[in-house]
This record gives structure tokens, sequence and C-alpha cells, in this order.
């Protein structure tokens, strides 16, 4: 894992004596609330429906233990005990006093950690694929360059007040667990016949109003000029990204408006105009992947006779084994993901305590090491077969060990109405009712893999346009209503989902998903999941299921 | 009159502005002036002619390359800012240092906070008219809240990775 040096701590120190200073000016008056607005969002600070929300940055989704245990002491200190992991792997508390925050973003600069770019219309916390640095699948490791984009991209001279938000994520593997194609900049690792390492480039993904699949404009880019490509890509959207019209400001917009072609050609012109100047040099390139240099692991056998048996004794160890335990790309470990997803609790929430529990694991069975992922569940990445049950044993008694990875109950959900000033209607309730409707595990099991998505407004945080099934709030005429959509996917198989029929009503929901499920499981052939039988059907079976039910 | 704040050889101070800022509707004064673009286009080679110093002033929709040709005729080029979150001036005068080596003065006019002026030293900015009341003192100490940064930039400040390379 990167450690910061002299120069990163000084940096963080210097930002956060910034915005003490900003607070102060806005709490004397001297800055009104148009002006201090920017400058709150740059530091994560946003006002909400009770109060303000602070969004906490986890670069590429990387905790160490230290670091999620002061998020855990924050959050117990200055918010209500718990806080709310998001889809692009950062932290809210949502009960936060203006006043306390400059306090609070000390505290984080302390273990390394800041909120500085996540939100305002800048380059955003760069993410990257969980399971990083512990994955047999991955061409090589993609923090190494995400650690380049994070600090490239704080404080950007040129890129610091674009026409709106700028996500970029990285992985490394071919199967994407990041939503790359949803990012305004998607990259893909890969290696060239020659063994050289390269990105495929994918730009203009995006969901909210206008939801769009991120298109390819260049198959491969050499790696170490990684830096200069983007800056060129953030030049042609700074100048000619729209300003006019806030819902039509994203990269997105201008790529469509121009065409791929003809965006990718502007974006060539620049790069070659602007030459090498912007890259790093390979000794800071060597620098930062010397600090992502594999762990040192055992020798052990594949197959662990501990885990074998835990298996065996005890039934529900075994499914939580085969739904949440992951290979490792080293013989004899695993990577355990620990679900935020309890039924009937809110997505992607912690308690303070369950981020303790997790640290002392990593601690203890996990090299140091925890990540964030975009579904809104932990992961240890690096955890031994034979330790494998005394980690569930731990997990389960605090609540984190339901075994629902990628099952139906693996809800994706914005905050929603409960806490979001924009919101229309409520997104966790939707998701607690489902999870209860499908609280048996072994039906769970048996429908497989299965990814609800819940946003509560058009802005799409709760990524409805790619879910397997997708759920979105409206208001219709003060009543929460929700439109459903079928057969989209954030994953490397990216699209947007097709809308089912009218809009139902709140206390409905559930029980279409249910219907959804059943005319699923009555149509699949052998190994299909419920995207690839409803990519396979077409819309009908489900819409006349559905609308049927309500006649 | 607003404040004028030059940097010069890393040195901030208040200066005496010699240029007078010409709406289009507005007669030329004599001495040092600053038109706009199209102002420049039809009547700058006579204002050169007259043997005073001329500067241009563009929005921040038109693009430094309308210049590159008359670039080495002019003395400043002040780049708008309609609003501060606005930040397409930056990208100006990047490309004005960079791919032009304009070495006359950039100038930051319009919506111009402290906020902004770290990034505007680091983009090549050398002449500020702050609209907040920022007096010199105030603009460099928000200049340089940093003791870092990680990109490369104008202002002569080594990056993160040239420091570490030290």
């Amino acid at each position: 894992m990167y450690r910061y040096d002299a120069i990163d701590k000084d940096f963080l120190a210097d930002r956060s004596a910034e915005f003490r200073g900003q607070v102060v000016r806005r709490l004397a008056g001297e800055l009104n609330e148009e002006q201090f607005k920017p400058l709150r969002l740059r530091n994560g600070l946003y006002l909400q429906l009770h109060a303000y929300m602070l969004r906490i940055a986890i670069p590429y989704g990387a905790v160490n233990p230290t670091q999620l245990r002061k998020l855990a002491w924050i959050s117990r200190t200055y918010d209500k005990g718990y806080g709310h992991f998001t889809t692009r792997t950062n932290l809210q508390l949502h009960w936060i006093k203006l006043a306390d925050t400059p306090d609070i973003l000390d505290h984080l600069a302390s273990v390394d950690m800041h909120a500085l770019q996540t939100s305002g219309n800048c380059i955003r916390n760069v993410s990257a694929d969980p399971y990083a640095g512990a994955t047999a699948e991955e061409i090589d490791d993609p923090r190494v360059w995400a650690e380049a984009i994070r600090q490239w991209s704080s404080v950007h001279p040129e890129f610091s007040w674009l026409p709106r938000k700028f996500k970029i994520a990285v992985t490394a593997s071919p199967k994407d667990r990041t939503a790359a194609k949803t990012h305004d900049i998607g990259l893909h690792l890969k290696r060239a016949r020659d063994g050289s390492l390269g990105f495929e480039v994918m730009v203009g993904g995006g969901l909210g109003r206008m939801p769009y699949i991120a298109q390819t404009v260049r198959q491969f880019l050499p790696a170490t000029r990684l830096l200069s490509y983007l800056e060129a890509i953030l030049r042609v959207y700074n100048r000619h990204g729209r300003r006019d019209n806030i819902h039509k400001a994203r990269i997105k917009v201008l790529v469509a408006a121009l065409g791929r072609d003809e965006f990718a050609s502007q974006v060539e012109a620049e790069w070659e105009k602007s030459g090498t100047a912007s890259d790093l040099p390979d000794t800071e390139l060597a620098r930062i992947r010397g600090a992502f240099a594999p762990k040192t692991f055992e020798t052990l056998p594949a197959v662990s006779e501990v885990l074998e048996g835990a298996r065996a004794k005890t039934p529900a160890f075994a499914r939580f084994a085969r739904n949440n335990l992951k290979p490792h790309k080293i013989a004899g470990y695993g990577i355990v993901e620990v679900s935020l997803k309890a039924i009937g609790a809110t997505p992607g929430d912690a308690t303070a305590e369950q981020m303790e529990v997790v640290a002392d694991l990593a601690e203890r069975y996990g090299q140091d090491d925890i990540r964030v992922t975009h579904e809104q569940n932990l992961v240890l990445p690096h955890v031994k077969l034979d330790d494998v049950p005394a980690v569930w044993a731990a997990l389960d008694a605090a609540g984190l060990a339901t075994p629902n990875m990628n099952l139906v109950s693996d809800i994706i959900a914005c905050p929603g109405l409960d806490y979001c000033a924009l919101a229309n209607a409520r997104a966790i309730s939707v998701a607690q009712n489902i999870a209860e409707k499908f609280a048996d595990p072994d039906l769970a099991e048996k429908v497989g893999e299965l990814k609800i998505k819940i946003s509560g407004c058009i802005n799409a945080c709760g990524h409805h346009h790619v879910g397997h099934i997708g759920i979105l709030g409206v208001d219709k005429k003060g009543e929460e209503f929700y439109q459903l959509t079928l057969g989209g996917s954030g994953a490397e198989d990216a699209a947007v989902g097709t809308a089912l029929g009218p809009a139902l009503p709140y206390n409905r929901v559930a029980d279409a998903v249910d219907t959804l499920v059943e005319t699923y499981l009555r149509e699949r052939h052998d190994g299909e999941r419920f995207l690839d039988t409803f990519r396979r059907t077409g819309v009908a079976p489900f819409k006349e299921a559905v609308y049927a039910d309500a006649d | 009159m607003p404040t004028l704040i030059s940097l010069k050889d890393g040195v901030y101070s208040l200066a005496e502005d010699p240029f007078t800022a010409v709406g289009d509707d507005e007669a030329v004064p004599p001495g040092d002036v600053i038109i706009s673009l199209t102002r420049f286009q039809s009547e700058g080679e006579g204002l050169l002619g007259e043997g005073r110093s001329v500067g241009v002033r563009l929005e921040s929709h038109e693009e430094v390359e309308a210049l590159t040709y008359d670039l080495p005729q002019i003395a400043v080029v002040a780049l708008a800012f309609p609003k501060f979150g606005d930040g397409r001036a930056y990208t100006g005068a990047r490309l004005l240092r960079e791919r032009f080596s304009f070495k006359g003065e950039v100038r930051a006019v319009g919506d111009v906070l402290r906020e902004q002026a770290g990034f505007m030293v680091r983009c090549g900015f050398d002449a500020f008219e702050p609209a907040d009341g920022s007096t010199v003192e105030v603009w460099e100490r928000a200049a340089h809240r940093f003791r870092h940064a990680y990109q490369r930039s104008d202002d002569g400040r080594p990056a993160a990775f040239a420091e570490r390379g030290e």
C-alpha cells in the first residue's frame, strides 16, 4: 500500500489549513453561501436535508486498519456512530456540523486521509478494482496508476474548474468490478503482444438524466503516456464542454455531440501538440510501483483442511464461503467479501463498531488491507483460507457476514428521500422491502446473480440505469412512484436498461421484483443469469407478468 | 479603477495600471489600451501603428489561438472569468505560455477571487485584478498556500515528482 511521504503529508496539512480559513470566513460572513458552496464542495461538504454531509475520500477504495479505526472514531465523535460507503468507494457522514469540519479534516490528515475533491466540478476521487493485488485475473496492479492519478488530479492547476464533475476508474481485469464504462473516463489496463503495458481508454460514460456507456477512444495507450493523454482529454473537455446548462455539461454530452471519432481525433491532435511534459518520469512511476510490491505470502496448500472441515460442519459457513469467498492469486489464500447488505439494513451503512471489527480482522488476518467496493461492500483481499472460518465467525457476530454477494439482496441504493435534498422518493426502504422478500438464503442462491440498483431521483446515484433490475423513484403529484428498468449492466457487458412499463406505487415495488424473479426462474435456461435470460427473451414475458398482476 | 496586482520575478506588488480597458462602444482614449478581440481584429493594426501598447481581452469562450499570429505585438492578454467557476481561462493561459511562448502579461480579469490565486499563478498568469478586495499580501498568501504541487506548472516551482527526484 502506498504510504504518504513528507510531500503528501504537507499537501494535506496545507489543504486542511486552507479550508479552516474558508470556514472561518464563512462563519464570520465574509463569504456568502454562493461563494462558499464551491469551496466546501471541493472538500466534500454538502448541505443536505437535515445537516451537512461530509464525503470522505477513500482513494481507489483502499484503506488500512488505522485509517478505518479513525473513520469509526470520527463517525462516533462527530456524527451518529455510523457512516455510509458509497458507489464511488467514499464514506459519507450525514450529520455533520460546519464548525466541526476543519477539525475533522485535521483528524483525517493525521492518518493520511482527506475529503479532497469528493464533490464539485473537478476531477473526483479515483476508483479502482477492489481485488487489485489479490486477483489472478489482473494484468498488473491498477492501483499504481490510480495512485498516479490521485496525485495528478489533486488541485490540478488547469482542470479544477471544469464544466461538471469528472470521474475516473481504473481496472486491470477482464471482469470489471469498477463500473468503468459508467465513468467519464474508464481505463482498462492491458498488455500488448510485446508485453508492454497500456490502457484501453473509454470516455463519456455517465448515468444521471441521460445515461451513456463510455466509448473506446483509444485501443491501446502506452501506460507511461497516461497523464499526458488524460490532460489532452481534459483540455478538450475544459474548452468545449457545455457550461450553459448543468444537465448537458458532462463530457458524455460533448462526446455524443461531436461523435466518438471526432472527439477522439481532437484529443489525439491536442495530445500530439502537448508532448510528454505532463507524463511522470520513470523514477516516480517506479517509486509508486514499489509501494504496491506484492505482499509476502506463505507457501500453502491450495486446499485448506480447516476451511473444508468448517464447510462440512457448519452449513451457514459453507453458504458464506460459497458466496463471499473469492479466489486469490496465491494458493491457500482467499478474498473475503464483507457484506454491508444485511437483510433489513441500509445498504452500504456500517456502524463505528463494525468498522472497528473489520479493522481488527484486517490487522490479525488480512495483511492490514481493506477495500471498499463500488457495490458498497468491504473486502479483505488477503486472508489465509485456514483463517476464513475465524474471520467469518467474527464478521457474523458483527452482522457483517450476510452471504449475499451479487445476489438479489446485495442491492445498491442511494440515500434517497431519507437524507437527500434532491430525492423524489425513498430508496433505502425499497431496498429493505426487497431484501426481506428474499430473506430466505436458499431462494436467493437459487436465483443467483441479480444486481438490483435503486435511485431516489433522476440523478441516478443508485445507478438504476445499469441494474439488472433498475428502480427509479419519481414523484407523481406528491406520491412516491417507481419506474423499473431491466437488462442494464455496469460491468464489462455494460448496457443501459430497458423500461418495463408504467411506474408502480411504493407498496407494489417489492412484489413486482418478486414477479420478475419468478418469471426469470420459469424462463431461464441452464446456467443463465437473470441478465442473460432477459437479454434472450426481451422485456415481453416480464412486462406481461408484472402488469397482468396489476389487473 | 480596479486594483492591479502584478507578479514579476516571484515578487507580488501593487501595480499602476498603464492600460485603459476600453469597451467596444467607447472611443479609444490616448495611451495604452486593452480592447476586445473583435475590436483588435478590426482596429489593432492601426492602434499599434500609433506606437502605443495594446492588450486584448478574451472572453472565456474565445480561444487564444485567435491571437497566435499577433502575439509578438501584444503587450497584455487579459483572460476573462465571467464567473469564478468558469475554468476555461486556465487552459488559455497555459497555452499562451507553453505552446505559444508568450512573454507578455497574462492578466486575470472578471470574477477573480483569492481562491483561484494558486491555480492562476501555476497556469502562468502574472497580473490579477481581484474582485474580492484582496490586498497584495492576501493574494500572495492565497497563491502560495500549498508548499508543494503534484503537477508541473508554469510558475517555475518543481512538481512533487521532481522534488522527490532531487
